[in-house]
């Protein structure tokens, strides 16, 4: 129990001290900040469309925490989830367009298989990378990002946009002749068991995916051999080594691993929401995914947590956009930020509370 | 193929090259100490906004380009504070300060000017098209000078390099490591502050659009040295050229093609491909004072 509170400590103390100073840069503006945080909270929290929404978008930001929590169990910063993601999806939308007539029940999961894959493989090359060169994961996934980008919507140019379309995006993904069209390739909404929940609502059976993927990364980190010899290859790679560890094969199946689950945000994007590629979808999630990930302590249940905390900030965010006379959404990733700051600088509340003899010195 | 490479090739490879080439000069301060920074895109997007918003209410590009300077330093003093003197994962801080960047201007531009995300446009002879590009060219013998034959340039090393064995020497290696990220802040937020008051006339949202981190790549390409990081950026700048004046003419290749050569060059190069590219040893490892 006391490990537990020592756990959540920190978490939460950075949380409050972004929230606060967050508060000071919306009082600095000219707005309240009890009445913006208000309405911050109460329309993320509000049902159905409150938690709805904000349970659709944790879904994206429980696979992007989960992924770099995964990486960072071996050690290693794994920055680009969001190029992972945006490779997953185009590949999802492209097997649903290649083999937009197969049946819902080969389709579906063919369209997930590619989600999951392509992801793995555009993980699994910065850790090839970092395994046989010893080049540094970190430069290489942010290139791969700005690779994935391009690779992506030069495709999507190329081939898979209708003529005359404005936006860059692919043509609807599945079988357009069947009513509704291209129903083959869409995964159900939880509007249609939910009652009370109403169809409009995007949250899918990815966020049960989401879930399922918290449970299984657990037992993969912490029940298995494999996900044993990861974390003791982040704990200490040469200790690792020495123990008869592979360490070069541990990097690249952490990555692919990693990669993989930033990859399964497609199947909420493209199967669960948008239907179709469409390019700057993600407006960060790879990147919120570090902060959750931090906040998660790079456990899968403080993944959970920290998921959910964020979709309820990008969902409060748009209401705040609307509803406050100068504050903008973007406050939320301001707070994002200081999120990510304050348990980066741990150090500072530590000694803090050290000094005012809160926390014993030797467990500083 | 003659439409393309031209005289007007030539100009705009070092118009494109400018921004890069000063995040980078930036980015070399910093990292020659031993500071990860790839809050470069960060620094970069907060002197865009500073420049553009202060140019448009001071009526002047110079004091537009010094507040964008003040405001580089001030990020990068978090960046700083975080990294040297809580000892933070300097990775980590850099991605905050780059998500932090994205959102302040917004929030900013918001309240000043009920937009989020741009900035009002600034007359054309407010504008200053040619000064950053000098600068930041003049630069590069300079800071080649400053590393390589002052004292304040072998201390920047030698901390980066094996900070233990600086302090040994009595070198404070916070000091340096400090003035070395502040710098940098300084350096890149002029390269943002010449894509909105050189080459647009305003600031957008995101308007970097990645250049902090191309700049970084040219840093690593140009193997952490000036003169090599100059090239890399003439080598990115004149992609990215290209890649504009294909734009309408050449449609058997897409651009996108064109513009990710920097990122897989980095790639290639950072693999030992092409010669072999090194960190300074010290790079991202905190500096913990034996007691």
């Amino acid at each position: 129990m006391k490990g537990l509170i020592r756990q959540l400590l920190f978490p939460l103390i950075a949380v409050v001290a972004a929230f606060i100073v967050g508060g000071i840069i919306v009082w600095l503006i000219g707005d309240s900040p009890i009445e913006t945080y208000g309405l911050l909270i109460g329309s993320a929290l509000s049902w159905p469309d409150g938690i709805g929404y904000t349970l659709f978008y944790a879904t994206p930001l429980i696979f992007t925490g989960l992924a770099v929590a995964v990486a960072f169990r071996c050690g290693l910063l794994n920055i680009g989830a969001e190029g992972q993601l945006i490779i997953a999806a185009f590949a999802t939308a492209w097997v649903c367009i290649t083999f937009a007539n197969l049946s819902a029940w080969l389709l579906i999961p063919l369209a997930c298989l590619a989600a999951i894959l392509s992801g793995a493989v555009w993980g699994a090359v910065p850790g090839i990378l970092k395994a046989r060169f010893g080049s540094h994961e970190v430069i290489n996934t942010i290139m791969m990002n700005f690779i994935a980008a391009g690779i992506a919507s030069a495709l999507t140019q190329s081939y898979y946009r209708v003529q005359g379309d404005p936006i860059l995006e692919t043509r609807p993904i599945g079988n357009l002749a069947l009513t509704p069209p291209g129903s083959n390739a869409h995964i159900p909404r939880l509007g249609q068991f939910l009652p009370g929940l109403p169809e409009r609502i995007p949250l899918n059976v990815a966020f049960i995916l989401a879930l399922v993927a918290c449970v299984l990364v657990y037992i993969f980190l912490w029940r298995t051999k494999w996900g044993y010899e990861i974390r003791a290859t982040g704990a200490n790679p040469s200790a690792a080594e020495y123990g008869g560890i592979s360490v070069r094969k541990q990097i690249v199946l952490a990555m692919a691993v990693s990669g993989a689950l930033a990859g399964m945000v497609a199947i909420n994007e493209v199967l669960g929401y948008r239907y179709r590629y469409y390019h700057g979808f993600s407006p960060g999630y790879g990147f919120t995914g570090i902060a959750v990930a931090l906040l998660g302590r790079n456990h899968p249940a403080g993944v959970l947590l920290a998921a959910l905390l964020f979709g309820a900030l990008i969902r409060g965010g748009l209401f705040v956009d609307i509803f406050t006379e100068h504050v903008s959404k973007d406050l939320v990733l301001v707070l994002q930020a200081l999120v990510i700051l304050f348990i980066a600088a741990e150090a500072l509340f530590r000694r803090s509370l050290g000094r005012f003899g809160l926390l014993r010195r030797s467990k500083l | 193929m003659r439409d393309i490479f031209s005289l007007a090739l030539i100009y705009s490879t070092f118009r494109l090259a400018t921004p890069l080439l000063l995040a980078a000069l930036g980015g070399l301060f910093s990292e020659r100490a031993g500071i990860i920074n790839i809050a470069l895109e960060g620094l970069m997007l907060a002197g865009a906004f500073t420049a553009a918003t202060v140019t448009h209410y001071a009526g002047s590009p110079w004091v537009g380009l010094l507040a964008a300077v003040a405001a580089g330093v001030v990020i990068a003093s978090i960046h700083a504070v975080v990294c040297i003197e809580f000892k933070a994962d300097q990775v980590v801080s850099g991605t905050a300060i780059n998500i932090l960047m994205l959102g302040v201007p917004a929030l900013l531009s918001g309240a000043f000017f009920e937009s989020t995300g741009a900035t009002p446009q600034i007359p054309r002879e407010d504008l200053i098209p040619r000064v950053p590009t000098a600068i930041a060219f003049a630069l590069v013998p300079f800071i080649w000078y400053v590393l390589y034959r002052t004292p304040f340039g072998l201390r920047l090393r030698a901390v980066g390099e094996n900070a233990e064995a600086a302090d040994t020497a009595g070198i404070s290696v916070a000091r340096i490591r400090y003035t070395a990220v502040l710098l940098s802040g300084a350096l890149a937020a002029i390269g943002g502050a010449y894509l909105s008051i050189g080459q647009s006339s305003l600031f957008t949202r995101n308007m970097t659009a990645g250049r902090g981190f191309i700049a970084l790549a040219a840093l690593i390409f140009g193997k952490w040295r000036p003169v090599q990081t100059m090239l890399a950026c003439l080598l990115f700048g004149c992609a990215e050229a290209i890649a504009i004046q294909m734009q309408g003419v050449i449609t058997y290749v897409r651009v996108e093609y064109i513009q990710i050569i920097p990122y897989v060059l980095t790639i290639v190069v950072l693999a030992g491909f092409i010669g072999h590219s090194r960190a300074p040893r010290a790079l991202g490892q905190p500096y913990e004072k034996e007691r």
